[in-house]
């Protein structure tokens, strides 16, 4: 009680109320941004940094793509055979082991992780230009267009993907560039359903109604306006095209319709580890086996990492 | 309602005749007949066995003859094998993998649930991490890969469980296991996911403070609306797990369909491989038919034919 009068006393005889006044409106800086203002992609760029294990899986991928291309450099070792070496355990000398013809594991991963990354990225990249231009025009066009396209995309999706593809292998013959065709015969179906369904929507939104006033083309149209903000949702398609597309490639090769020797691939890899398993040849199962299913985890984690940083609802 | 069956029929079987057509003249469009390989017959036996298998009939008549005969449920002798029918094969191999299929369907549904209901149920706590945990690995290892760490595991390191083949229940654990794990993980997020959404509703605080018990709350109100999303991905379930039985029987040497299937591939054994794709399509198409009824069915507020024309 004491305390607080001599407070008191001590304001109040040199702080006069009158000094208390307000501050004159300035009406410039009420209306300044304060902070730097963030694009659509900013924004989910820093969301996508707080989520850590997408982040994980995105390093663990850029580090794949990395290892891909100078892999097979760092070991001294070629994919010759050498069949004095055959199925020599992991060791200093040989990172990976050998397998039965005395090839370094090691090198034949990374040449196996350009096979599977090449045909993941294929495949996402056929499946984006057919998608997106399938797609873009029936939900664009619309009414009958719109219908006739989307009933002939209903009937192709009751197709057994993993079917039609082992059919057109074994048609067209095993090979790198028949995986690619075969993934891509079925597989830009999900994507065109995709983008025609954004597109239906975002076609009624006043900025393009704005564009058309302006007699824009509509070829303009859909590139300007709609597919950037259509972007996030086929992004995250994308991430699941990929990894879809390198099973199918591992599951081929594994059922020995994919990629024919010399050339190799993880699930080639796998397969010929597999038979060998029972000898305990590890590694010759373990490293291909691996690294398709850290590769797969890599894309599912970053792929739900971007569906939530994507999506504008989510947006803080 | 009747409408939308119709509607959906109608497209079933234009899939259905797609498939058939692209199978057959797939087929037919590789070079060579399939007796080549066969260099001692001669020109004579040679035009007999094309007549047997009416190879040399025009292509439409014999596109004709195979629609026609598909129509009665026959899909020919194999070429390899003279004396066995795709039937017979079909007959023999059918049991086996709707065995697998359906036993696998089975664990992964109920585990995948179950799983999703307790990491939901213990939102960020130890318990969902590690259920996600396995459900993530689950997703990403292929299920040949886990097929062969189970039998090195549990077959051969720790002899708990026979190695290969398909005769007790015991030699039906690990494909079982191995084919279930990628369904079981993907119901497991899926479960999760609605669950926590429908957790937070207000009927389920009504239920709450109604005094329920905490188990009738979550099977009666929150699980029954919680299922919807994982009822829509059976369709795709099913078909994974069909493709999976192709390498899950080669590795544990299954004499299903899907051996009969692998290896009509590597023969080049073309009646086999037309038929049982065509077995297997159906069978899918079917499916995808069956988990858009029962959608319709288990949620009263979608209107199936309002669902079409959207």
């Amino acid at each position: 009680m004491e305390l607080r009068k001599q407070h008191e006393s001590n304001i109040s005889p040199e702080v006069p109320d009158e000094w208390f006044v307000p501050k004159p409106k300035d009406r410039n800086e009420a209306e300044a941004v304060v902070r730097p203002s963030l694009s659509y992609w900013q924004d989910s760029w820093r969301r996508l940094l707080k989520n850590k294990l997408a982040m994980g899986g995105l390093v663990f991928l850029v580090l794949l793509v990395f290892m891909a291309i100078i892999g097979p450099l760092l070991s001294p070792h070629t994919l010759d055979q050498e069949l004095t070496r055959q199925n020599l355990p992991p060791s200093s000398e040989y990172w990976f082991g050998t397998d039965e013809l005395g090839r370094d594991v090691f090198t034949r991963t990374w040449h196996g992780a350009r096979v599977s990354l090449f045909v993941g990225a294929a495949a996402a990249l056929i499946d984006f230009i057919i998608g997106v231009i399938y797609g873009g025009i029936a939900g664009y066009k619309g009414g009958r267009t719109d219908n006739l396209m989307m009933r002939i995309v209903e009937i192709l999706y009751g197709l057994p993907y993993l079917l039609v593809v082992i059919l057109l292998m074994v048609v067209l013959g095993p090979g790198l560039s028949t995986i690619i065709v075969a993934l891509s015969v079925t597989g830009w179906i999900g994507m065109a359903r995709i983008v025609r369904g954004q597109v239906l929507q975002i076609k009624n939104y006043e900025f393009v109604l704005a564009s058309k006033t302006f007699g824009t083309k509509t070829g303009r149209i859909l590139r300007k306006n709609l597919l950037p903000n259509t972007m996030g949702p086929i992004i995250v398609q994308l991430t699941l095209t990929v990894p879809t597309a390198i099973f199918a490639e591992a599951f081929l090769s594994f059922l020995g319709l994919g990629i024919q020797p010399p050339h190799t691939s993880w699930g080639m890899m796998a397969n010929d580890g597999l038979s060998t398993i029972l000898s305990g040849y590890w590694w010759r199962l373990f490293f291909p086996a691996f690294f398709i299913s850290a590769t797969m985890f890599a894309f599912n984690v970053l792929g739900d990492g971007l569906q939530d940083a994507l999506d504008p609802k989510l947006r803080r | 309602m009747n409408t939308y069956i119709i509607k959906r029929l109608t497209a079933m079987v234009v899939t259905l005749w797609l498939i058939v057509t692209l199978t057959f003249f797939l087929m037919h469009s590789l070079p060579g007949s399939p007796f080549n390989q066969e260099r001692t017959t001669s020109e004579a036996v040679q035009k007999n066995l094309e007549a047997f298998y009416h190879l040399d009939e025009p292509l439409l008549v014999q596109y004709g003859s195979y629609l026609k005969s598909l129509l009665t449920l026959d899909f020919g002798p194999s070429i390899k094998n003279s004396s066995q029918d795709v039937n017979d094969m079909l007959g023999r191999g059918f049991p086996i993998s709707f065995e697998l299929g359906l036993w696998t369907l089975l664990v992964a549904i109920t585990s995948g649930i179950i799983l999703g209901v307790v990491a939901s149920l213990r939102h960020n706590g130890i318990i969902d991490y590690l259920a996600m945990t396995i459900a993530v690995v689950g997703i990403s290892v292929p299920n040949f890969v886990m097929a062969t760490l189970l039998i090195q595991q549990l077959a051969v390191k720790w002899p708990i469980f026979p190695v290969a083949t398909w005769s007790s229940s015991m030699h039906m654990v690990l494909p079982i296991l191995a084919l279930a794990t990628g369904p079981m993980a993907i119901i497991a997020r899926l479960t999760r996911t609605s669950m926590l959404e429908v957790l937070t509703q207000d009927y389920i605080r009504t239920a709450k403070a109604k005094g329920l018990s905490p188990f009738k709350i979550v099977v009666k109100h929150a699980l029954r609306n919680a299922l919807l999303p994982v009822v829509t991905v059976l369709g795709t379930l099913a078909a994974s797990i069909l493709t999976g039985t192709f390498v899950i029987e080669k590795i544990f040497a299954i004499p299903g369909m899907g051996k009969y299937f692998v290896d009509s591939i590597s023969n080049r054994d073309y009646p086999v491989i037309m038929g049982t794709t065509v077995f297997y399509s159906t069978i899918l198409i079917v499916m995808l038919f069956l988990v858009d009824l029962m959608y319709g069915i288990l949620d009263p507020r979608i209107k199936l034919h309002k669902k079409e024309g959207k």
